[in-house]
């Protein structure tokens, strides 16, 4: 389970998120969606506990992430938006490096490792350092780096970015085992086919604050959009005068 | 097509640089300059004065006027000079093949030669700016003392810039030939040739020139062959000779102008030259630099080895030693550094034997524990240096990792502790060899050998302590190469610091060893009492405090951490 509440985040006097409340409960993927720098990021890491919020606080299966750090992020399985990776660590190492920092070590930990490179297709890979890998398999490494000691949540920023369509495939069947097991996914995205296909509940975010929460067809009820598709449904809700203009400049 | 200038190729580096000190001026940077300019003038003040004292009593000698100072001119500019040439093939290997600008500059039509001037200044800067800013007190000093005028500081503008010129030229020659040999990114085995070769040269440049001649003329049959050695050029191919001779020659009223002209000449024929290797050679090289790193890597002997010796660590704290273990020596720009440090040592430990003590008693015995106490603070300085290289940069280069770090359980303690012992135990080693060796070659009491290791262990926690702390208070995140994070403010901070408490523990530790030295001395009985026992303590709080009070800074700091 994870929870906002009165969630916000200063950067001097911009507010990059402001008194957001949320609640995703056990067995449920919920999407975060929102234009560029509407503070889903910033959201996120606040609930990684890489970002302290200035006001209100995120709990994670009822540990509040700054007040008992520990044993709020052993639920915890991040994975950011850019894969920066040690690139000087062959990939089996990186896994284990990481299962180490959740205490995990032995042969149940190169059994989980093996696992995971094998579903990600990394096995051949294991033994070449990171700063060979491409794009979409250091993504693929710190997926498996945030499966790796069977975490209760997942919180992932932009996960289908630079992922072949086998591996998006894979990942869509990952998280959606992982929530019917009872598992938590809070995930941001762009890419609302992803968001349409995957999520169960939605929070459209726009500057810093949450314009619309709920299944996609609630949201298409509270704001009157009738049998809407999410994007146009995103579009009017967080300006798509803008696209319009867009367009025209670009068809000059 | 109309090629870009040489100043738009570079406009990314400059613009950045320029946009930093603007983000350092509004996040309260004047405070910082102002410290930067207060110690960088108390360096300068400190080089100036010290030179200025030795070239006006050299002046003085009638027979030998200007010569001597010509000499140590010489000596001075070949050992920059050699400085120079390996950090040019260490910094030519990111600016010409590792650099992240690279990708956009060579997909860019942007020609070759372009290209090579772009990064050859880039190089060159990143390189010699150290050694161009510890030049200006030193030929302060020759003005002053030979009373050149203020046309001298031009003169010797134009003495000093084709002498950077070139060893740049020749390090970036040298790493694009090695590049070229060497398969696909072997930097490894690149770095493994540069560090025979520096470390042969600087051998060879000692048993070249022999500088302790210089301190002992007594050695030399009569006046005239000493004379002869300082009129002799002390490498007459070496372009440091050739800015020494047209530096004196003005400062003598003797203005001749081949030296510069040789100097100027040579820099241009270099430049062609490098050119035309550049054109020849950078394109193969290039491609050879991007192919896959090296491949296969067996992990398994770190795990076997250190990984088995730390068994007994919890299993964070030891993946966390081994991983940063792993890093350091498999990142080339991190432990290409050790190569500076050999050399480094070897210097240290050949002017201790050079130095002409064991002559006679009782002199020498005052001597010898005045040498090797006063050689703990110069030890202490070099151990400050060696963590500025590998401790300070720790937390810095965490930079990129630390979501992971920080949205794992890892407690912020346990990655302090990794960082701090992963740095110090390799220190202290270090430190114990050296304040041992040196010992050993000045032949010093037990009393004093043991007084000494103990103080080089105290000492040697408390600057790791401070290393990995002002390396946490000035944290650089987003630097490319773990060689600059040192030269940063909080680097200099680091090194005020650390000089402080070298000073306060010196002079604490004195008042005890001067009880001691005269007492053996004046051939009394040596009584350890209770005033060397309040000065030892004193030594040892200041160490103690040193160690504690700024790891703790660092943990506070740590949790403040936003990304």
């Amino acid at each position: 389970m994870i929870r906002l509440e009165n969630l916000t985040k200063l950067y001097g006097s911009f507010v990059a998120v402001d008194d957001i409340s949320l609640h995703v409960p056990r067995g449920v993927l919920y999407g975060c969606l929102g234009p560029n720098g509407a503070g889903k990021t910033t959201t996120l890491r606040m609930i990684a506990g890489i970002l302290r919020p200035t006001q209100g606080r995120v709990l994670l299966g009822g540990d509040d992430v700054h007040i008992n750090p520990l044993s709020a992020k052993m639920r915890l399985g991040f994975i950011p938006d850019r894969p920066f990776v040690y690139d000087k660590l062959t990939g089996a190492e990186f896994l284990r490096f990481v299962a180490g920092l959740y205490g995990q070590e032995g042969d149940s930990v190169e059994r989980r490792i093996a696992e995971l490179l094998e579903v990600f297709e990394l096995t051949s890979w294991k033994d070449e350092l990171v700063e060979a890998y491409s794009h979409g398999m250091r993504q693929k490494l710190i997926i498996s780096s945030a499966l790796i000691h069977r975490p209760e949540c997942i919180v992932v920023d932009e996960p289908m970015v630079g992922l072949d369509p086998k591996a998006a495939r894979l990942l869509k069947d990952i998280f959606r085992q992982f929530v019917e097991r009872g598992g938590t996914v809070l995930m941001s995205t762009h890419t609302l086919e992803v968001a349409e296909a995957m999520c169960d509940q939605i929070a459209i975010v726009q500057h810093g604050k949450i314009v619309a929460a709920g299944t996609v067809s609630d949201v298409r009820r509270q704001h009157q959009a009738g049998d809407a598709s999410l994007e146009e449904l995103f579009l009017k809700l967080t300006g798509g005068a803008q696209v319009r203009e867009l367009v025209e400049v670009l068809g000059r | 097509m109309k090629q870009p200038s040489l100043a738009h190729v570079l406009q990314p580096k400059w613009r950045t640089a320029l946009q930093r000190l603007r983000e350092e001026r509004a996040s309260g940077g004047t405070g910082k300059l102002v410290i930067l300019a207060i110690v960088g003038g108390l360096f300068w003040a400190g080089v100036f004065g010290v030179l200025y004292k030795i070239l006006k009593s050299l002046r003085a000698v009638e027979e030998l006027g200007p010569l001597i100072p010509g000499k140590i001119l010489g000596l001075i500019l070949l050992s920059f000079i050699s400085i120079l040439v390996l950090s040019n093939v260490i910094t030519a290997l990111s600016s010409f093949f590792l650099a992240k600008d690279l990708d956009l500059l060579v997909s860019a039509p942007v020609d070759w030669l372009r290209l090579y001037l772009a990064k050859l200044g880039e190089t060159l800067l990143h390189s010699s700016w150290m050694v161009a800013l510890m030049a200006v007190p030193i030929l302060a000093a020759y003005g002053v003392v030979f009373k050149g005028g203020v046309l001298f500081a031009l003169y010797a503008i134009i003495a000093i810039v084709p002498m950077l010129i070139l060893p740049a030229v020749l390090g970036s020659a040298v790493t694009l030939v090695l590049v070229n040999i060497f398969p696909a990114r072997r930097t490894r085995d690149l770095l493994s040739i540069i560090a025979l070769g520096a470390a042969g040269g600087v051998i060879l440049l000692f048993r070249v020139i022999r500088p302790e001649q210089l301190a002992r003329p007594e050695g030399f049959r009569n006046l005239l062959d000493f004379v002869i050695l300082l009129r002799g050029p002390t490498s007459p191919f070496l372009p440091s000779e050739w800015a020494s001779q047209a530096i004196m020659g003005f400062l003598r009223h003797e203005l001749d102008p081949f030296p510069l002209v040789l100097l100027w000449t040579t820099a241009a024929a270099f430049v062609t030259l490098g050119a035309v290797l550049h054109r020849a050679l950078y394109a193969q090289g290039f491609t050879k630099a991007q192919e896959g790193a090296e491949r296969f890597i067996r992990g398994g002997w770190w795990r076997w080895t250190v990984g088995s010796l730390l068994g007994w660590l919890p299993v964070a704290k030891r993946e966390f030693v081994l991983k940063d273990i792993k890093l350091f020596f498999r990142d080339t720009t991190q432990w290409s550094q050790l190569i500076l440090l050999a050399v480094l040592i070897v210097v240290y430990l050949f002017n201790i034997q050079a130095l002409p003590l064991h002559r006679g008693e009782p002199v020498g015995f005052f001597y010898v524990n005045l040498v090797s106490f006063l050689n703990l603070g110069l030890a202490g300085f070099v151990l400050a240096s060696i963590a500025a290289r590998f401790i300070f940069p720790a937390v810095s280069l965490e930079g990129r990792q630390m979501w992971l770090l920080r949205s794992s359980p890892l407690d912020l303690r346990a990655l302090l502790w990794s960082k701090y012992w992963v740095g110090t135990v390799p220190l202290l080693v270090l430190g114990l060899i050296l304040t041992g060796l040196t010992n050993a070659l000045l032949e010093v009491t037990p009393f004093m050998m043991i007084m000494s290791l103990a103080t080089m262990t105290g000492l040697t926690l408390a600057i790791s302590a401070l290393a990995l702390t002002f390396g946490t208070l000035y944290p650089q995140f987003e630097t490319e190469n773990a060689a600059q994070i040192p030269t940063s403010f909080g680097g200099l901070v680091f090194m005020m610091a650390t000089i402080a408490l070298l000073a306060g523990v010196i002079v604490s530790l004195w008042q005890a060893v001067y009880q001691y030295v005269r007492a053996v001395y004046e051939g009394r009985p040596v009584v350890i009492d209770a005033w060397m026992f309040l000065w030892f303590g004193v030594a040892a709080a200041l160490c103690t405090a040193a160690t504690i009070v700024p790891l703790r800074m660092a943990r506070r700091k740590m949790e403040t951490f936003e990304f």
